[in-house]
């Protein structure tokens, strides 16, 4: 089993991914290159947080362009699961795999702080090894993390179930305090806090692994299924 | 070609002797770029002049320190074939100018030096000074100074990807016009992946990696070397401006490009740039440079060599090559979209030659530049001191209402409004972030972890410099201690005003020795560091301000807490309650918050006690003995307290001294060398106590929502946690919204 971990240039939570995986899940891990045009024989994919070509123009705007995304959309067509974190959901909305925006946070500015959640639904192959309602501290680090939508696809989200975390405290303005939602056939997941960043007691709590090792066990399935 | 006059010369900031040692080393007169070359090279930001002779006080070696001073950074062993590189360099005089671009190129040229050595960046930490924020006049100056500051270290570390995990902030009237912005960064690298900044190699190519040469900054190392006037604003383009992005691509880029093994030496283009990058790495390998800028990969049109040699544009990189292996090099830098060019080559004659379409512009014996600058044995006096010796009468009307006034202070308050704004987590290695007495990051792949802390304070040292800045060195060594870390080297920022005052000069060389006393007694040498001086505007220098960072080592494990977790728990001042007197109290923040005063010298210091209180506390916390540990500093015991109560659950203390100590300096003097702890098993405490020959006083025990305070039979201070608490935490918004209550 082996998780793919995207590096735009500026990407800067790669490695932390990698050794969450690798590390504390024991896991294989690999890097792919923004211009790689295959992800390889990987079953599953990270887009990890960072600054993807510095979000010089809007976040993600630039990185949706590169080589690796047609690849991240054929995997994603064919049911592959794609998480997104962080800078990687402001990617994947931008790629049109995900509906609505990050924009600015409420206030303006860049906030980096472990913020209550909770898991809104477990029918998802990041969530499923959670309890209905599960509360998570997780933290964030963001300065464009204020998830908007219109209201129509706002209310789509939550009709069917797609709206996955929602803040409990919510830290940037999000719209009905959205943290992570899907796509309609619930294999790509965005989410603005860092599941990777909680994923050993050492750095304060491992309320990540909830996320984490739910996306790991479905990419093991998948491969039992697939060999 | 511009003639060269007296009125050019002074331009320069070059004095008339200044010029004839530069006639004499080339042996006729210099060009113009020439002039400019020197000009910054033999500026006080590059040439240290002013302080070189007395920075040879400093201790500089231990059997750890692999690199001490003159490098792009120091270098330490920490065991297991890893070192860690780190350095602390100040952006005052530019933070002032622009404050937002200010700081963030400040970040980026600390960063540089780390990854220059070949080390990744994994924490960063700053020491801010600011003036009053509620000050009428300055007031919304001092504000937006500290805003924009703010933010332009949050959007260059944050993007860049380092953690910034630490540091201090302080306001204080005498830096109205002179805010204090000083930058400390720390990488991590193998024993045999170190990089130093050498020239070696005759033939071997010169290449310019990263951002092209524009025309901003020139003159940015000679401005830091010069008094604010009323004229300043109009250096505004001397204020480079930063790319976090380009510098995260520079470092991948050249840690994969030191990773073929084809590098021979590198070195950041920092203050001067290209300038100084060519004439230090020649001088240290004893060659000679030579370019043609005709290759230097510009932004702009039309620029002069004088103006290529002096910008200071930002994320560029000089390196020279193995000859015949620089394709190794251009590839790694291809891969990361960068500039990578060939300018030049290593010779024989000891010469930076500089050309533009082989045209010789400048031709100058590169030690003349790195090496030959004048040493000024500045004369000095007594150290400037407006403050009396004498206490003003002293009697609290509410020591509880003393201790919110504390507590809300900017010093004192809570500093998350700053550290939230800044990505503190990224690489997943820090233990313990901002808020605590000291910061720590593990090292991945070992069992070993850094603790990390700056200190600095203004107000002691402008009542006395050499005892101010022993107690910064024993204050900085607590905190990393009290995380049960054992302090293994410093470096310094020595922020001044003008040295050729010899009052002001006299402070600088008593800080330099106080340092030097006190960082020989706790083993904690001094691998390199910034001077800052000329800190003054329209003839008014700041207070003087040696800022020191000191780091730690200790096992990878959970860290201690600063603060109480749980309610009858024994409550131990270690170190004692230790003895204060009016003239000391003068410089606390009692004095500057509640008297709006400054008078007699700073607490008394026993750096042997200290040093054996420390020893104690690290034992404690290492053997896992104590809940939680934090150290006494600013505002003393009842601050120290209150810090200590305001954790998740709002746990307080139920405290009881015996103490003949007016209650004002029982519950605010600042003496050092005093650690409060919390722990279920006191005996133990007062066992390692007993051996290492200190102190150690049971004086109350933890108690839900309350901090009371006692003395004998008299009621101190009684408040609800959560009352003092409140206080705290949002005193910074306040103080940044000017609602300031009465």
């Amino acid at each position: 089993m082996k998780v793919g971990i995207v590096v735009f240039p500026g990407s800067n939570c790669d490695h932390d991914a990698w050794y969450a995986v690798s590390e504390n899940l024991h896991q294989r891990a690999e890097f792919i290159w923004h211009d790689s045009a295959s992800l390889g024989d990987v079953d599953a994919v990270i887009l990890p947080g960072g600054f993807s070509y510095g979000d010089y123009l809007r976040c993600g705007a630039i990185a949706k362009f590169s080589p690796v995304m047609r690849a991240v959309k054929d995997f994603a067509r064919q049911g592959g699961p794609v998480l997104g974190i962080c800078n990687g959901f402001q990617v994947l909305t931008e790629a049109g795999l995900l509906p609505g925006a990050l924009v600015r946070n409420a206030n303006l500015k860049f906030v980096c702080r472990t913020v209550p959640l909770q898991i809104v639904t477990t029918h998802s192959p990041f969530t499923h090894q959670a309890a209905p309602g599960q509360r998570l501290s997780l933290p964030v680090a963001h300065g464009e993390g204020c998830y908007i939508a219109d209201d129509s696809t706002l209310n789509q989200l939550e009709a069917e179930d797609r709206v996955v975390l929602r803040y409990l405290d919510n830290p940037n303005g999000s719209m009905r305090d959205i943290a992570g939602i899907l796509n309609a056939d619930r294999n790509v997941m965005g989410m603005m806090p860092h599941p990777e960043r909680a994923a050993d007691t050492l750095v304060g709590s491992t309320d990540g692994l909830a996320i984490l090792s739910s996306l790991l066990d479905v990419a093991v399935k998948a491969q039992a299924l697939a060999s | 070609m511009s003639a060269i006059t007296p009125e050019v010369i002074a331009a320069h900031q070059l004095t008339a002797p200044e010029y004839e040692k530069i006639v004499s080393l080339l042996g006729r007169e210099p060009t113009f770029t020439e002039l400019g070359i020197f000009s910054v090279m033999w500026s006080e930001h590059c040439s240290y002049k002013s302080s070189r002779v007395h920075l040879k006080k400093l201790p500089t070696e231990s059997k750890r320190v692999l690199q001490g001073p003159g490098e792009n950074a120091g270098i330490i062993d920490i065991g297991d074939g890893i070192a860690i590189a780190f350095k602390i360099e100040s952006h005052n005089h530019p933070s002032f100018i622009e404050p937002f671009q200010g700081a963030a190129t400040g970040v980026g040229g600390i960063l540089r030096d780390i990854f220059t050595m070949g080390a990744r960046p994994i924490a960063v930490m700053d020491s801010i000074r600011f003036g009053r924020l509620d000050d009428e006049k300055t007031g919304p100056r001092n504000r937006r100074i500290l805003e924009g500051v703010v933010s332009g270290i949050a959007h260059y570390g944050n993007c860049f990807g380092v953690p910034t995990v630490g540091g201090e902030c302080v306001f204080e009237e005498s830096y109205d016009g002179n805010p204090l912005v000083n930058v400390f960064a720390l990488g991590v690298a193998r024993h045999d992946e170190i990089f130093y900044g050498k020239a070696s190699g005759i033939g071997n190519p010169v290449i310019y990696v990263g951002a092209k040469t524009g025309r901003d900054g020139i003159h940015g190392a000679s401005m830091a070397s010069a008094e604010f006037t009323e004229q300043s604003k109009q250096k505004r383009p001397n204020v480079q401006v930063g790319d976090p992005f380009l510098e995260k691509l520079l470092l991948e880029a050249c840690l994969e490009a030191m990773q073929t093994g084809a590098i021979v030496g590198i070195q950041d283009m920092g203050a001067a740039g290209l300038t100084s990058s060519t004439c230090e790495m020649g001088s240290r390998a004893g060659t000679g440079i030579e370019i043609d800028l005709q290759h230097v990969p510009q932004r702009e049109t039309g620029m002069t060599p004088y103006e290529m040699m002096l910008s200071e544009s930002q994320e560029r990189m000089l390196l020279v090559a193995q000859s015949g292996r620089e394709h190794e090099v251009f590839a790694a830098f291809k891969k990361w979209g960068l500039d990578a060019v060939q300018i030049g080559v290593v010779t024989g004659d000891g010469l930076l030659r500089v050309k533009n379409h082989g045209e010789v512009f400048a031709e100058i014996p590169n030690r003349a530049l790195a090496d030959e600058a004048p040493r000024y044995h500045r004369p000095y006096t007594k150290p400037l001191r407006t403050a009396p010796s004498h206490a003003p009468r002293v009697a609290s009307k509410n020591l509880a209402a003393d201790l919110k006034a504390l507590l809300a202070s900017g010093d004192i308050c809570s500093k998350r409004w700053i550290w939230e704004q800044y990505d503190y987590q990224v690489r997943t290695n820090t233990l313990v972030g901002p808020g605590s007495d000291a910061a720590i990051v593990r090292i991945k792949g070992t069992n070993t972890s850094i603790a990390m802390s700056l200190d600095g304070n203004g107000r002691y040292c402008a009542l006395d410099p050499r005892q101010g800045a022993k107690l910064i060195v024993a204050e900085c060594c607590r905190n990393l201690s009290t995380m049960g870390a054992l302090p293994i080297a410093t470096t310094n920022n020595l922020n001044f005003g003008n040295p050729e005052r010899p009052e002001i000069m006299a402070q600088l060389v008593e800080c330099i020795e106080g340092l030097a006393e006190a960082c020989r007694f706790f083993d904690v040498p001094v691998t390199g560091g910034n001077v800052s001086l000329y800190n003054e505007t329209l003839g008014a220098a700041i207070v003087p301000t040696p800022v020191v960072g000191i780091v730690g080592m200790l096992n990878t494990a959970p860290p201690v807490a600063n603060v109480f977790g749980q309610p009858g728990l024994p409550i131990i001042l270690l170190g004692g309650l230790r003895d204060a007197d009016w003239a000391e109290f003068g410089g606390t923040q009692y004095a500057k918050i509640i008297l709006n005063s400054l008078w007699g010298t700073p607490p008394k210091l026993d750096m042997d006690y200290e040093k054996r209180v420390q020893a104690t506390v690290r034992e404690l916390v290492r053997e896992c003995v104590v809940e939680s540990a934090h150290d006494l500093g600013d505002g003393g015991l009842a601050v120290a307290l209150a810090e200590c109560s305001f954790g998740p659950s709002d746990v307080g203390a139920n405290i009881t001294l015996d103490s003949d100590l007016p209650p004002e300096l029982l519950l605010f003097h600042e003496g050092p060398s005093r650690i409060l702890i919390s722990t279920p098993t006191p005996e133990k405490v007062f066992a390692a106590a007993r051996k290492n020959n200190v102190q150690a006083i049971h004086i109350g025990v933890t108690l839900e929502s309350r901090v009371a305070i006692r003395n004998r039979n008299q009621i101190l201070i009684d408040s609800p946690v959560a009352e003092l608490k409140d206080s705290w935490t949002n005193a910074l918004e306040h103080l940044l919204q000017n609602l300031v209550p009465v």
